[in-house]
Formats: C-alpha cells, sequence, structure tokens
C-alpha cells in the first residue's frame, strides 16, 4: 500500500513537474505567434522597413522559444502509458482523438508556415508572407484547443459510453466531447492568457531596453504592440476566467469549494479576496475556515452563479449530497456516502460481468453490464473508503488561486500603465521603477500562469477523470524507484532546456540590442 | 491510335512530372537555403536534435516502455489486465 502511494505521488509530482515546464514554453510560443503577426501587419500596411526590423527581432524570441518548447508535451504522452496505464486504456479511444489531431496540426500547419516565416524573408511576396505568419499563429493556437478540449474532457467526462468487454470509454459523440461545458472555456482562458503573458513578456524586454537605453525608439514601438496584446489578453482573460468559475460551479463544486477554502455554504456567499486559512479545519468539524480575511459581501455567489443571492455549497453540503435552487429551496443531490455506494456496486457487477465472461455466460454478461451502466457514473467513488477521501488539497487550490487573481490584477495595472504611457505620455516611460516594474513583471506572468494551472489541475484531485476515476486507480502496477529515477531525469533534463532558452535568449536580446533592431 | 494516346499520355505525364519535379526541387532549395542562411537557428537545431535523441531513443526507449503493450499480447488480454486492476 505504501508503495502504491509512492508511485501515486511520485507518478503524480513527475506529471506536474513535466507539464509544468511545458507550459513555460507553451503560453510564450501562442502569445509571441501573436504578437509578431501583428507587428508585421504594420509592416505591411505601413511599408516602413523599421517595423521589418522589429518583427524579425520579436520572431528571432518566438523562434527560440519554439524550438526549446517543441516535443517537450510529447513526455506527457510517454508518462501515459510508463505510469499512467491503467487511465489510457480505461479513456484511450478518447483521449486519443484529440491528441492525434494536435499531432497533425502541430506537424501540417506550424512546420509548414514556421518554414515560410523564417526563411521566407524576401523570397515570398509580402503579403504570402503575412499570410504564413498569420498561419502560424492560428496553427498553434489550433494546437492549444485539442490539448485542451482532451483536458477539459477529464474535467467534465462526456460524449462516451463505458463498454466493459473493451474496459473502455468509447466515443459516442466528437461534438459533445470538442464543445464540452469546460473546454470552450478552458480553451479561450489558456489562449488568452497566452497572450497577455507574451504581451507582458514584450513589455518586459522594450523595459528593459529603455533602462538600457538601447534601441529607445524600437522598444516604444514594441511596447505600443505588446502592451496592447497583453491588456486585450488579460482583459479577456478575466472574462474567461469568470466563465470558468460558472462552469465550475456547475460540474466541479468541490473544486469550487476548495478553492474558497468553503466548507459551509450560504446564500449570499462571500468571496474571500484575502485570507489565512485554518490548516486545522476538516470536513464536518467545528473549527473555524479562516485564521483571517477580508471578504468581498455576495461575491462568491455572483462569481459562480451570477446571482448575489444564490447559494453556493461548501465541502460539507457536498459531501452531505445538500444544494438550494434558485427559489430557495434546499434540494438534495446525491450525498458522497451513497455515490461511494454506487461505486463500489459498480465494481462489484463489472466483477460479476468478468467473471460471466470466463463462463462463456452471455446472458449473466448482459446483465451485470446492464446494471453496471446504472451506476457506472459513480464508478470512480468506489475507491473511497470515506467521503473525505473525495476532497482536493484545500490549501495548495486555495492560496493558488489568490495568487493567480491578485497577481493578474497588479499585472493588468502595470499593462494599463505601459498602454497609457507608450501611446499618451512617453517621458513617462523614462522613470526607472517603472522599468523595473515592466522587467520584474516577466517572471510575475509565468508564476501567475502557473498558479492557474495548480488551481485548475490541483482543485480537482482526487479525480484524473472527474467521477470516473481516482489518480489512485489510473497508477501503473510499477516500482516507485523507477518513477523516482525518470523525476530526476526530467528535472534535469528540463532545468539544462530551461537554461539553454534563457541564455540563447539574453545572449541574443544583448546582442541584437547592441546594434540596431530597426534594421 | 492507342499507341498515339499511349505517347500523348506520357507526354503529359512526363510535363506534369517535370513540373512536379521543379516544384519539389524548388521547395527544397527554399529549405536549403533557408537553413545554410541561419544564424541562431544553428544552435537551436543543434540543441532541437540533441534533445530529441534524449526524448525518443534514451526515454522512451529504455525508461518508458508502455506497460500495457510490452507485457500483454493483444487487445482482450490488456483488457482483460485493467479490468482486473481497477476491481482488485
Amino acid at each position: 500500500m505504501n508503495d502504491l502511494i509512492s508511485t501515486v505521488d511520485w507518478s503524480r509530482a513527475q506529471f506536474a513537474l513535466t507539464a509544468m515546464y511545458h507550459w513555460l514554453f507553451v503560453p510564450l510560443t501562442i502569445g509571441l505567434s501573436l504578437v509578431v503577426a501583428v507587428m508585421e501587419s504594420i509592416y505591411v500596411r505601413t511599408g516602413e522597413e523599421r517595423w521589418k526590423g522589429i518583427t524579425k527581432f520579436w520572431m528571432t524570441l518566438f523562434g527560440i522559444n519554439f524550438a526549446i518548447g517543441v516535443a517537450t508535451g510529447i513526455i506527457l504522452e510517454f508518462e501515459f502509458g510508463t505510469n499512467w496505464s491503467n487511465y489510457s486504456w480505461f479513456v484511450g479511444d478518447i483521449f486519443g482523438a484529440p491528441l492525434a489531431i494536435e499531432g497533425l496540426f502541430a506537424f501540417f500547419m506550424e512546420a509548414t508556415f514556421v518554414a515560410v516565416m523564417f526563411f521566407g524573408w524576401n523570397k515570398v511576396s509580402k503579403r504570402f508572407h503575412l499570410t504564413a505568419t498569420w498561419l502560424t499563429a492560428l496553427g498553434v493556437t489550433l494546437s492549444a484547443l485539442w490539448i485542451l478540449v482532451a483536458n477539459a474532457w477529464m474535467q467534465n467526462p462526456v460524449g462516451m459510453s463505458f463498454d466493459p468487454a473493451q474496459m473502455r470509454n468509447v466515443m459516442t459523440d466528437f461534438w459533445a466531447v470538442t464543445f464540452n461545458e469546460v473546454s470552450m472555456n478552458k480553451f479561450f482562458h489558456a489562449v488568452f492568457s497566452g497572450w497577455a503573458l507574451a504581451g507582458v513578456f514584450v513589455i518586459g524586454i522594450s523595459s528593459w531596453l529603455l533602462w538600457r537605453k538601447r534601441n529607445v525608439q524600437a522598444a516604444i514601438s514594441s511596447m505600443k504592440v505588446g502592451a496592447w496584446v497583453a491588456a486585450i489578453g488579460m482583459i479577456l482573460t478575466f472574462w474567461t476566467g469568470d466563465g470558468s468559475a460558472v462552469a465550475v460551479a456547475k460540474v466541479q463544486p468541490m473544486k469550487l469549494a476548495a478553492m474558497e477554502g468553503l466548507y459551509d455554504g450560504h446564500s449570499g456567499e462571500k468571496l474571500v479576496g484575502l485570507g489565512v486559512l485554518n490548516s486545522a479545519k476538516k470536513p464536518g468539524d467545528n473549527e473555524p475556515e479562516m485564521l483571517f480575511e477580508i471578504s468581498v459581501p455576495h461575491g462568491l455567489s455572483i462569481l459562480a452563479r451570477h446571482d448575489m443571492n444564490a447559494f453556493v455549497p461548501g465541502i460539507n453540503d457536498i459531501i452531505a449530497g445538500v444544494d438550494v435552487n434558485e427559489q430557495g429551496d434546499t434540494i438534495n443531490t446525491v450525498s458522497y456516502a451513497e455515490r461511494i455506494e454506487a461505486g463500489k456496486r459498480a465494481h462489484d457487477q463489472l466483477r460479476e460481468y468478468d467473471k460471466a465472461r470466463a463462463a462463456g455466460d452471455d446472458s449473466a454478461m448482459q446483465a451485470a453490464a446492464d446494471s453496471l451502466a446504472k451506476d457506472f457514473k459513480f464508478f470512480g467513488y468506489g475507491y473511497f473508503s470515506s467521503p473525505e477521501d473525495a476532497v482536493p488539497p484545500v490549501a495548495l487550490t486555495f492560496y493558488s488561486f489568490r495568487v493567480m487573481v491578485f497577481g493578474g490584477s497588479l499585472l493588468l495595472l502595470i499593462i494599463l500603465i505601459m498602454v497609457w504611457a507608450s501611446y499618451k505620455k512617453v517621458s513617462f516611460l523614462e522613470r526607472p521603477w517603472l522599468h523595473w516594474a515592466g522587467m520584474l513583471s516577466i517572471p510575475l506572468v509565468w508564476i501567475v500562469s502557473q498558479a492557474g494551472w495548480i488551481v485548475a489541475e490541483v482543485g480537482r484531485q482526487p479525480w484524473v477523470i472527474q467521477d470516473l476515476m481516482p489518480t489512485t486507480a489510473a497508477i501503473s502496477d510499477i516500482p516507485a524507484s523507477s518513477v523516482k529515477l525518470t523525476f530526476w531525469i526530467f528535472a534535469v533534463l528540463f532545468t539544462a532546456l530551461l537554461a539553454a532558452e534563457v541564455s540563447i535568449m539574453v545572449k541574443y536580446i544583448n546582442h541584437a540590442s547592441k546594434g540596431n533592431i530597426e534594421k | 491510335m492507342w499507341f498515339m494516346n499511349f505517347l500523348k499520355r506520357g507526354f503529359i505525364w512526363n510535363s506534369r512530372k517535370n513540373d512536379d519535379m521543379n516544384k519539389i526541387k524548388s521547395v527544397y532549395d527554399f529549405y536549403l537555403k533557408g537553413f545554410r542562411s541561419m544564424t541562431v537557428g544553428r544552435k537551436l537545431w543543434i540543441l532541437i536534435i540533441i534533445k530529441l535523441f534524449i526524448i525518443f531513443f534514451v526515454l522512451k526507449l529504455f525508461f518508458f516502455p508502455d506497460i500495457l503493450k510490452s507485457e500483454y499480447g493483444d487487445d482482450s488480454t490488456r483488457a482483460q489486465a485493467v479490468r482486473s486492476a481497477l476491481t482488485k
């Protein structure tokens, strides 16, 4: 048992490490592809050669990030086969389709048009080149779509049915999988956050150029584009974040409760702005939820249900299966104790199916399959011994959510100052504190971006597939020591790649900025 | 008559083939010149090749076997293995 937990924890840590490193590169690729396309559009529209130089400068940084980041996501797919073989088999039919489409998009669109972007200057017409640049941005974005559809399906598994003979979930409705309640918000939220991140990256590098008084005109021009892309990206990220909160409230209420550290829900529930969780608090006890808090009255009801007086269930309510409808009447959903019973019944039926299959008894197989289908939606709960097993790590989810929201708000303030200064008061851009604000916003935006994924992925624990498969069931029967070994191999490999990226980028920026970027 | 048609088809095919070959050659030249004119890109390509080698020839081959594919011969036994694992 201890070895199983150890294998689960190391596999989880390894997957988190790989995904987080991968996500260092991806949002910058998504956002910089747009920044570069906008800059090149200005070049083609105005005909000013200086914009060509500026475009090429940022395109090179895009290329460095693209090259270092490419294929880092493949490792996640290796991990599915090795560490998460039960999971891979259980959902491979569904999960494989979006990943395969992503692979095709990535290969054909990005590979073709990225080549034209980099090799096509002066070899193809300006407009053809511009088209290739925009198509690269589109290709990168569409690649992200399919990955995020796959992720969203795990948070809200729809459009499939379980086939006990194949022991697989089989896709029955491609469009339900693609356009499920979580996917579109998740897709746009991730893409817009990529725009914001890349815009902030441009602001940060431009601030450095201004601080060092190198290529000042190019820095101001870049700042204008970067700040706009960041502003639009950040505002849309907040907007889609609101949509995500509504979707989470509906399909993953436990995650929302963990995000808020909310154990006992109320109508007109407050939103904790700043707070310190009571680490001694456990589901069902009488300890206070918070040691300290600054709250917005009715905030969570507005955020989750767009109604200032709506009831938002807490962890205890969800476990007890209690909610309140729009009319204010208490309604009973399915309690976690009942879900656990249903899950265990589903496991029994699957065992019966297996026995009938071994005996060649078709009618018993059919009967077991029919019974299994009735309880299958709670299949994953059958692995728990108590309802508390289905509660995610509250503290990490709660604090990550605040890092995301407050960090994002601080960044939005910096971005708006940069938009205003670069368009209305350029002399303001000479202030060293503003340069430092711009430069420091680079690490901050990555912290915020990672925090967002921690909220999404830690908040859905213990599920790898919501309600159907907990992480402990998804794991392969392999020793923890082998996962530990590959964890450290990855840590070294990815750190080396990251160091290489930063080093090449810094050298390039330093070298290019000593000359004239605009030529 | 059939012989003339044969020649005609052959000519058309050859002329299409030549056009195609020219197109392929121009695409090839486009990439070749592009790679030759790279500056920062050369360093990046070396990194990409090293990275892909590590990913596909070291990690995949030695550290990341597909457990179900390597341990079970067909889909039916793989399904049985997962069924046993998920109901034990």
